[in-house]
């Protein structure tokens, strides 16, 4: 007979991987899927405080291929290694709909397919859910940080160092064609030996001349602060501290989205606030009574100190789990109104897991007070709720910055 | 993993091995085989072997899943992979030991003499097959490239026809009746039925299909005059391909055992070296261990091969030292020619054998899966219907369009054929919801849900599952 043997070639391997496309296809379905499930992955506690290149592995339920298909119920055969008796049993029956029998393919069945992302991704996914308009298009919050000149066209008059070259040699060439046309059209058919010696002394006109035109170049900064407030009170567990962390995690990867430039500055408060690092923040567990007051005052001492209103864009939030001194309430009423007046957007979470005991009235409600537009409350009780509670919370700033630019826009 | 060996070895090795092919009998198709590296092995895994195939997402999916499992080492590659076609193709995986290459391409000719001959392979036009699927492939990229189209609405009817592609006829052998031939037959039928007054011979003109239909995707393509000409040409490729693929599913079993057989004929025959004979013995018993908890179709094939000859010859041989009686051999291919996995089981497992390959009845218990009937006395017949009844096309349920309702709301009627086992109730209304696509009208499913009957349907908003109190089948005209 004699078979054919088609030997193995290296080159051959290395052109085809023929799979790639329906891969990439996969792999963008994935993708949907994810942005489907954003909500729950990032409620994920691994994904919260990493760092933006570290691969972050998801486990994304798999794309079903559906058919019409026996459930897994129905009786079935299989083989046992020997004296199988009645009454024996021979496995766990799969959950999630995994039939016990057809073709591999066919088989309904849980598959996870780990997507590597890393972080930046993922949150790019996230806003993409958002659907937020540009926010840096607000002119506002550009500040002007670098005026230098950017070439642009050219001009007729200029001084020598702007002289563009190119152009000028091509103007003359041009000048040159066309005299030569003129001058063959002139002395139609009596060659003479004096165009030759013409062509050689063709000098360059004033009219050749181009310059570089210039025009100012403004590049503009937008730097933003968040400024994380935290009630670390004896209250405050861990939980509690966990829903809070999520939501300035989300809040910090938004706002490092949006601006170039992007601080974090963490406010701890009991009864007395001071500045901490990010991870006595998250990590240091606090005790004693409440005065809001008093994180709102540090926060505004930062501001006045290291913000200025006018040069950066400030996001402030505050979560807490709402249990404040009556006496202090006023006082943080009127603090949170000075927060609202040199913030972009300062927002407060309460986070009441569901279940927990509260003393008297909850500040959401004094809250209810404040009619500043650029402020928001949300109550947190779970996990779930943080995504969407955040996507309400930016939708008040989605909403402010469709109303400036309509205002900014009158004609429109 | 050592490869100590060179291409001319391999070389050497088939045309030893092809001269025992042709000293048993075999008839085979010319065969090709390529060395490939893993990647290769992987990629053509996933388009089942066809040197050229349509690309679609679930492939990209198909090849992720199997390079995780081989990454893991959940799942090993397997040895061969050869499809049918004329000339037979198929793969040596080029990092297997020299014994594997050997062991594969015995194994392959196996294969390769039962895609030429056994007769649910007859429609398959093997020698057209490659050119056939390139054909495929080359129409889907031009409609996936033409901006009229793209790919959006490519993956559409293909995830819809992809979903139904396996509801097709079972049994391409058995001729079927044109649609003429229908009319008459019912019309024939009418007049001898008194019973049937009821319907006029108009009624049978108007009803559509006339005989339950069980080409899902043609009979759609066929009548649903909404479709582009490049959609309906999705829905025949897809159906063409489950056409062609259709033979292994049928004969998964009887495939790998007739090919099991042969490799172990064929490698007891070529005189090995020890260390390949012992790693050959080895390897083989890997293969064809009974899997607990599952089935091995190596297994059972083998074993069922094994248990034929034995009872031809009234004991059982020693493979290793007797040679092969020729009037046994001939009954077998036979037998390999008419059978496939259903008749094959129903014919040739004896309780005996049953007992063997330790075969058992399970149900759900709980959540455990608890054996309720072995291969005893009174039992192995029970047992062995029902794993005629799971084998090859059985595991996929039987389901026929009865109606399309032409003269009214168009609505897609389809029926399962109950034998008792029901349908994954969220997998049915997803494929619905995928004819939906197909059809772009009302369709339903009358099947058994919960021991009642019950209908599912779906109108493109809304799923509703309705006990079906009155079988309004056949209404009348």
């Amino acid at each position: 007979m004699g078979a054919v043997f088609r030997p193995y070639s290296p080159t051959d391997s290395l052109q085809s991987d023929r799979s790639s496309g329906d891969r990439q296809r996969h792999r963008e379905k994935l993708r949907d899927v994810l942005k489907e499930n954003i909500a729950d992955v990032i409620s994920e506690q691994s994904i919260i405080g990493r760092d933006g290149d570290n691969i972050i592995k998801i486990p994304i339920k798999g794309i079903k291929e559906y058919r019409f298909v026996y459930g897994p119920n129905n009786p079935r055969v299989a083989q046992g290694n020997g004296g199988t008796e009645p009454g024996d049993k021979v496995g766990k029956v799969q959950q999630e709909g995994d039939a016990a029998e057809g073709e591999a393919g066919d088989q309904p069945g849980e598959d996870y397919y780990e997507t590597d992302v890393t972080l930046d991704e993922l949150v790019e996914i996230m806003f993409e859910d958002l659907e937020l308009p540009d926010l840096e298009s607000k002119p506002l919050r550009a500040i002007e940080s670098e005026y230098t000149h950017k070439r642009s066209g050219t001009k007729r008059v200029g001084i020598r160092a702007h002289l563009d070259k190119k152009r000028t040699v091509k103007n003359r060439i041009r000048r040159r064609f066309a005299h030569q046309k003129m001058m063959n059209a002139d002395q139609e058919g009596k060659p003479s030996e004096i165009d030759e010696a013409e062509e050689k002394r063709f000098p360059f006109s004033a009219k050749d001349f181009r310059f570089h035109r210039h025009k100012p170049d403004i590049r503009y900064e937008s730097n933003a602060v968040v400024i994380c407030l935290m009630d670390t009170s004896g209250s405050m567990n861990v939980m509690k501290k966990y829903l809070a962390r999520s939501f300035f995690f989300l809040l910090y990867q938004f706002v490092r989205l949006k601006y170039r430039q992007t601080e974090l500055v963490f406010i701890a408060h009991d009864t007395k606030a001071k500045e901490v690092s990010e991870d006595d923040f998250f990590h240091k567990g606090e005790s004693g009574g409440t005065m809001i007051s008093s994180g709102y005052r540090k926060a505004l001492d930062i501001i006045h100190d290291r913000f200025d209103p006018s040069m950066w864009n400030i996001y402030a939030f505050h979560c807490s789990d709402g249990d404040n001194f009556q006496e202090d309430v006023p006082r943080t009423l009127a603090l949170a109104r000075e927060l609202c007046a040199c913030c972009n957007l300062f927002g407060y979470g309460e986070i009441k897991p569901v279940g927990g005991i509260a003393w008297g009235t909850p500040m959401l409600q004094h809250f209810d007070e404040l009619t500043e537009e650029n402020f928001t409350t949300i109550g947190i009780t779970a996990k779930s709720d943080v995504w969407p509670k955040f996507k309400a919370f930016l939708s008040r700033d989605r909403e402010r910055a469709q109303d400036f630019e309509s205002d900014f826009n009158p004609h429109i | 993993m050592s490869r100590q060996y060179t291409l001319k070895d391999l070389q050497d090795w088939e045309e030893r091995i092809a001269e025992k092919v042709e000293e048993f009998g075999l008839d085979c198709y010319p065969q090709e085989f390529e060395i490939c590296d893993h990647m290769q092995m992987l990629g053509m895994m996933t388009y089942h072997g066809m040197p050229s195939h349509y690309p679609h997402w679930s492939f990209g999916k198909s090849f992720e899943r199997t390079k995780t499992l081989y990454d893991y080492g959940v799942q090993g590659i397997p040895y061969e992979m050869v499809i049918n076609s004329d000339p037979c193709i198929a793969g040596l995986m080029r990092d297997n030991s020299e014994c594997l290459q050997v062991l594969t391409m015995a194994h392959v000719y196996g294969h390769n003499d039962f895609f030429k001959n056994n007769f649910t392979f007859r429609h398959t036009e093997a020698s057209r097959v490659v050119a056939r699927f390139k054909s495929h492939a080359d129409r889907i990229r031009g409609y996936v490239e033409d901006p009229s189209i793209g790919q959006g609405a490519v993956e559409r009817i293909l995830d819809a026809a992809h979903a139904l592609s396996f509801q097709c006829r079972r049994n391409q052998a058995i001729k079927r009746r044109t649609p003429e031939d229908q009319i008459e037959k019912a019309l024939a039928e009418q007049k001898d039925d008194p019973t049937a007054a009821a319907f006029s011979s108009e009624a049978v003109l108007h009803k559509n299909p006339l005989e339950p239909e069980e080409n899902i995707l043609l009979f759609v393509r066929d009548n649903n005059s909404r479709l582009a000409e490049w959609e309906k040409d999705l829905l025949t490729i897809v159906h063409e391909e489950a056409l062609y693929f259709q033979p292994q599913m049928e004969t998964k079993i009887i495939n790998e055992g007739w090919a099991c057989y042969w490799h172990r004929e064929i490698m007891n025959s070529l005189d090995l070296p020890a260390e390949i004979h012992m790693e050959f013995l080895v390897r083989h018993n890997q293969v064809v261990r009974p899997i607990p908890g599952d089935l091995n179709p190596y297994n059972i094939g083998l074993t069922l091969w094994d248990r034929i000859e034995e009872t031809i010859l009234g004991e059982a041989r020693n493979h290793f030292d007797d040679p092969q009686a020729t009037d046994v051999r001939q009954k077998m291919f036979e037998i390999r020619e008419t059978d496939r996995d259903t008749s094959f089981i129903r014919r040739f497992m004896d309780r005996q054998t049953m007992e063997k390959l330790d075969l058992f009845e399970a149900k759900t218990e709980g959540s455990d899966w608890v054996v309720s009937k072995i291969s005893t006395d009174e039992d192995w017949k029970p047992v062995r219907d029902l794993l005629v009844k799971s084998v090859g096309l059985g595991a996929i349920p039987d389901i026929a369009i009865v109606d399309c309702d032409g003269d009214g709301a168009r609505t897609l009627k389809l029926q399962h054929m109950f034998d008792g086992r029901e349908l994954e109730a969220t997998y049915a209304e997803k494929t619905l919801s995928h004819l939906y696509e197909l059809w772009g009208r009302k369709v339903s499913l009358e099947t058994v849900l919960n021991d009642n009957l019950a209908v599912y349907s779906y109108d493109g908003m809304a799923f509703s599952v309705t006990p079906n109190l009155i079988t309004a089948m056949y209404p009348t005209v």
